[in-house]
C-alpha cells in the first residue's frame, strides 16, 4: 500500500521537479492517450474525434461551456459510459500504451487503475471506514483487518480528513459535511490505489473553503497520481492545474499549459470563454 | 428590476399590485375549496372503512360468544361397560394387542353417549319439564358434542367411573334462539328449534347451565356441517398457511430475482421491452384465469392432488408475481444512481454493486412489495374455487398436498350456508380472523423494515 506509484520513477521526476512548466508534448509517454475519441447518444453525437493527452503526474483541467462534452470525455477515461445503454464510443483510448476499450481488457481492473470522484459527493450509506474499505477489499487489496485499518487510515490521511474523523470512524458517511463527504470520496478512491484519478466538478456542490481543501489536496496528490479534472471554475482550472484542455460542442477547441491557456489562448473561442463572453 | 426602473414605470406597476390584488382572494378561495374537498375525500374513505370494520366486528363478535352447556356428567362404570383398556402383556405379539385396543375402542365407540348426555340434562331440568321428550334433550347439544366427549374418555379411560364437569356446545339452533337471531313470535312450522327443545333451552338459560362462553372451538375445529355449532377455521387456516408458505417460497424468490435481472442486468431491446409489457399486462389479468390455468396445468396435465394448497400456492405465487416484480422495480429504481456509480467507479463489478450496495438499500422496500403480494394472494378466493379448493374438508391438512380449503373460500362457503343465521356471525368471525392475519403480517413487515431500514 505504502507503495504508491506504479509509474517508472523517470517519468515521475520530470514531472515533479517544475510542475508549472511542463515538459515538451513529445517529451514524455503520456500516461492516457485518446485518439479520434468520438461519443453518440442514441442518435446526438456529443464528442467528436478528440485527440488529448493526459501527461503523468500532472493535473490536466478540461474546461468548457455546459454540455461541451468534457464530462462525457471524462467518463470515457475509465469507460463509466459503458454503464449507459445508449451511449457509444469509437476512437482509441491507451493507458500506458493499453487500449482501455480492448476486449480482452477487463472493465473492473481499468476502474481500479483509473479511479473517480464525482460532482456531487456520493459517499455510501455506510460508516466512514466502510466507505474507504470497500475498495480495497473487493480487490483483494488487503488480507488482515489490520492491513485494512491501515490503508483507510492512510487513504484519510492523504485526503486530509483523517484528524477530522478518526474518532468516529464507524459513524455514518453521510452524516459529514459537504466538503468532508467530497474529501472522504477522495479517500475512498486513493484507497484502491489508482494511478489516474477523473474528477468530475468535484468542488461544484462546496463552499469555497471545503474547495479551497479540495483544491490543495489536489495540488498534494499530484504527486503521486494523475489528475484529470472537470470544472466549471476558470479560477479553479488555473489554480490547480499545469495543462489545460477546452471543449465547446463536443469539440476539442485546443489544449495546452495552463498559463498559455489563460495569457495567451490561440483560439478565439477559448479566449471568449475565459474573459466570460459566453458559458 | 431595480428600484429606480419600478419609479419610472409606476402606472403599470400600480395596475399590476391592483390586478394582483384582486386575484388574490380567488385564489385563496380556490385553495381553501381544493383542501376541503381533499378532507372531504380522505374522510369519507376512512367513515367506509369504519362503516366495513364496524360492521364485520359488529356481526362477527357474537360468533365468539357461543351458548354452552355447563354439565356435571356421570360415566359411570355400568352405563360405560368396556372395562380397562388392554395393556400389553409380556410376549404378547404387537399385532394381537393392536387388535384388542381397537376392540375396545369399538365397544367404547358403541357405548350410547347420547344416553349418558340424556341423564346429565335431565338431571338439571326443572321439575315442570320431566317429562320431556329424548329426541329434544339430546337436540340440544350439538350433535359432535357427544364425538367430543368420547374422545375424552379414549384419551383418558381413568375417567370411567368419575362424574366429570364439562362445557358443551349447545345445538346452532339453540344458539340462535338464545341469542335472537330468529323471531320467536314467527309461527312454529316456521320455527327451527322444536317447541320441545325451545322450553328446555329456556329453562336452562334460566338456570344458568347454558351460558354464552368464549367459543375456543372456532380457532380449533375444522368445519362441521352434521355440527354447525362447532364448525371451526382451523382447516383454513392451515390451507391458507400453507398456500402462503408456498407462496413466500416461490414467488418471492423469483418475483425478486427477476426483478433484479431485468432492472440491473438486462439489456434495453425489443426482447426486454416486450417482457416488460407482458409483466405489466400479467398483472392486469383476472385472478380467475389464473385459476383456470392452474386447472388445465397443475392438475389436468402434471396431476397434482385437487384441493391440495401445493396447487392454490402455485396458482397463487403466478398471479402474485408480477406485482412482487413491477413493486421490486419500482424499489430498484429509487435507489439513487450516485450509489451505482460510486461503486463501479471503485472497480466493484455490476452483481458486487448490485449485492454490495443497491440490495440493501431495496430491501425494506421489496419487504413491503412481498408483502402486499402476500397480502393478495391470502385474500384471493376465486383461482381456488376452479382447482377444488371450496370442497367440504373436516380435517386439518398435515401436508401441502393434503385436502384443503382456505380462509377467504371459508367465508365464501359459509356465507353460503343454509343456516344463514347462525352462520352469518361466523362468516363474520372468519373475516375478523383473515383481517388479523394480514394485519399482523403488515406489522411484522414494517417492525422488519423499520430494523433493516438505517437511516444514515
Amino acid at each position: 500500500m505504502n507503495d504508491i506509484s506504479h509509474s517508472p520513477s523517470a517519468a515521475k521526476a520530470t514531472a515533479t521537479k517544475a510542475p508549472p512548466e511542463v515538459p515538451q508534448e513529445s517529451a514524455a509517454v503520456p500516461k492516457m492517450r485518446a485518439e479520434k475519441v468520438s461519443v453518440h447518444y442514441a442518435d446526438k453525437q456529443a464528442l467528436f474525434d478528440v485527440d488529448l493527452d493526459v501527461p503523468e503526474n500532472q493535473v490536466i483541467s478540461l474546461i468548457g461551456p455546459s454540455g461541451c462534452g468534457k464530462s462525457t470525455f471524462l467518463r470515457c477515461l475509465n469507460r463509466m459510459n459503458d454503464t449507459i445503454d445508449i451511449a457509444r464510443v469509437s476512437g482509441h483510448i491507451t493507458l500506458d500504451g493499453e487500449n482501455i476499450y480492448d476486449k480482452a481488457l477487463d472493465v473492473v481492473e481499468l476502474r481500479a487503475r483509473v479511479g473517480m470522484v464525482f460532482q456531487k459527493p456520493n459517499p455510501f450509506p455506510k460508516s466512514i471506514f466502510e466507505n474507504v474499505a470497500y475498495g480495497p477489499r473487493i480487490h483483494g487489496l488487503a488480507s488482515a483487518k489490520r492491513d485494512l485499518e491501515e490503508i483507510v487510515a492512510t487513504s484519510l490521511q492523504r485526503a486530509g480528513l483523517f484528524n477530522e474523523v478518526k474518532d468516529r470512524l464507524d459513524e455514518p458517511g453521510t452524516g459529514l459535511s459537504g466538503g468532508q463527504q467530497q474529501r472522504l470520496c477522495i479517500a475512498r478512491a486513493i484507497a484502491v490505489n489508482p494511478e489516474v484519478i477523473l474528477m468530475d466538478e468535484p468542488c461544484s456542490a462546496l463552499d469555497p473553503i471545503a474547495t479551497a481543501k479540495v483544491e490543495e489536496l489536489i495540488d498534494e496528490l499530484r504527486e503521486n497520481y494523475t489528475i484529470v479534472i472537470v470544472t466549471h471554475s476558470m479560477q479553479q482550472a488555473a489554480r490547480v492545474s499545469q495543462r489545460t484542455a477546452m471543449f465547446h460542442l463536443g469539440y476539442l477547441v485546443e489544449e495546452g499549459p495552463t498559463d498559455m491557456m489563460f495569457t495567451n489562448p490561440t483560439d478565439k473561442r477559448t479566449q471568449d470563454y475565459i474573459t466570460g463572453r459566453f458559458g | 428590476m431595480s428600484a429606480t426602473d419600478t419609479a419610472s414605470a409606476s402606472a403599470p406597476v400600480d395596475n399590476q399590485l391592483g390586478a394582483v390584488r384582486a386575484g388574490l382572494k380567488r385564489r385563496h378561495a380556490q385553495e381553501r375549496r381544493f383542501q376541503m374537498i381533499g378532507l372531504a375525500a380522505v374522510f369519507a374513505a376512512l367513515a367506509m372503512v369504519a362503516v366495513l370494520f364496524g360492521s364485520v366486528l359488529f356481526k362477527g363478535m357474537p360468533a365468539f360468544w357461543q351458548s354452552t352447556l355447563h354439565l356435571q356428567i356421570s360415566l359411570n362404570a355400568d352405563v360405560i361397560d368396556v372395562g380397562p383398556p388392554p395393556v400389553q402383556k409380556a410376549g404378547q405379539n404387537p399385532a394381537e394387542f393392536e387388535a384388542e385396543l381397537t376392540d375396545w375402542r369399538r365397544a367404547l365407540a358403541r357405548v350410547s353417549w347420547n344416553k349418558i348426555l340424556e341423564k346429565a340434562v335431565r338431571g338439571v331440568l326443572p321439575a315442570d319439564l320431566a317429562d320431556a321428550k329424548t329426541r329434544d334433550i339430546v337436540g340440544i347439544v350439538a350433535s359432535g358434542e357427544r364425538y367430543a366427549l368420547r374422545d375424552m374418555v379414549l384419551e383418558d379411560p381413568s375417567l370411567i367411573g368419575q362424574t366429570i364437569d364439562v362445557d358443551l356446545l349447545a345445538d346452532a339452533n339453540v344458539d340462535n334462539w338464545l341469542k335472537g337471531n330468529i323471531d320467536r313470535s314467527l309461527g312454529q312450522s316456521r320455527q327451527q328449534l322444536s317447541p320441545g327443545e325451545q322450553e328446555i333451552a329456556d329453562a336452562l338459560a334460566e338456570k344458568g347451565v347454558i351460558t354464552q362462553s368464549f367459543n375456543t372451538g372456532i380457532f380449533f375445529n375444522v368445519d362441521s356441517r352434521s355440527s354447525p355449532a362447532s364448525a371451526g377455521l382451523a382447516g383454513a387456516f392451515m390451507g391458507s398457511l400453507y398456500m402462503m408458505l408456498v407462496v413466500i417460497m416461490l414467488a418471492v424468490p423469483i418475483g425478486v430475482a427477476s426483478a433484479i435481472y431485468l432492472e440491473e442486468f438486462a439489456p434495453t431491446n425489443r426482447f426486454t421491452d416486450f417482457i416488460e409489457v407482458n409483466i405489466n399486462n400479467l398483472a392486469a389479468v383476472p385472478s380467475i384465469v389464473f385459476g383456470l390455468l392452474g386447472a388445465s396445468i397443475f392438475i389436468n396435465w402434471m396431476h397434482l392432488p385437487l384441493s391440495a394448497p401445493l396447487v392454490g400456492g402455485l396458482v397463487l405465487t403466478l398471479m402474485t408475481l408480477p406485482t412482487i416484480i413491477i413493486a421490486t422495480r419500482g424499489t430498484l429504481r429509487a435507489i439513487p444512481p450516485s450509489i451505482r456509480e460510486a461503486a463501479l467507479g471503485l472497480g466493484a463489478s455490476r452483481t458486487q454493486m448490485v449485492f454490495h450496495h443497491v440490495l440493501p438499500l431495496a430491501i425494506p422496500g421489496i419487504l413491503t412489495a412481498t408483502i402486499i403480494g402476500v397480502a393478495q394472494a391470502l385474500g384471493e378466493t376465486a383461482p381456488l374455487l376452479l382447482i377444488g379448493m371450496n370442497a367440504f374438508v373436516a380435517s386439518v391438512p398435515s401436508s401441502p398436498m393434503d385436502q384443503a380449503t382456505a380462509l377467504p373460500v371459508q367465508i365464501y362457503l359459509w356465507q353460503g350456508n343454509e343456516n344463514f343465521n347462525f352462520f352469518e356471525a361466523r362468516t363474520n368471525a372468519a373475516i375478523i380472523v383473515l383481517l388479523g392475519l394480514m394485519i399482523s403480517l403488515n406489522a411484522i413487515a414494517i417492525l422488519l423494515r423499520q430494523r433493516i431500514e438505517r437511516r444514515w
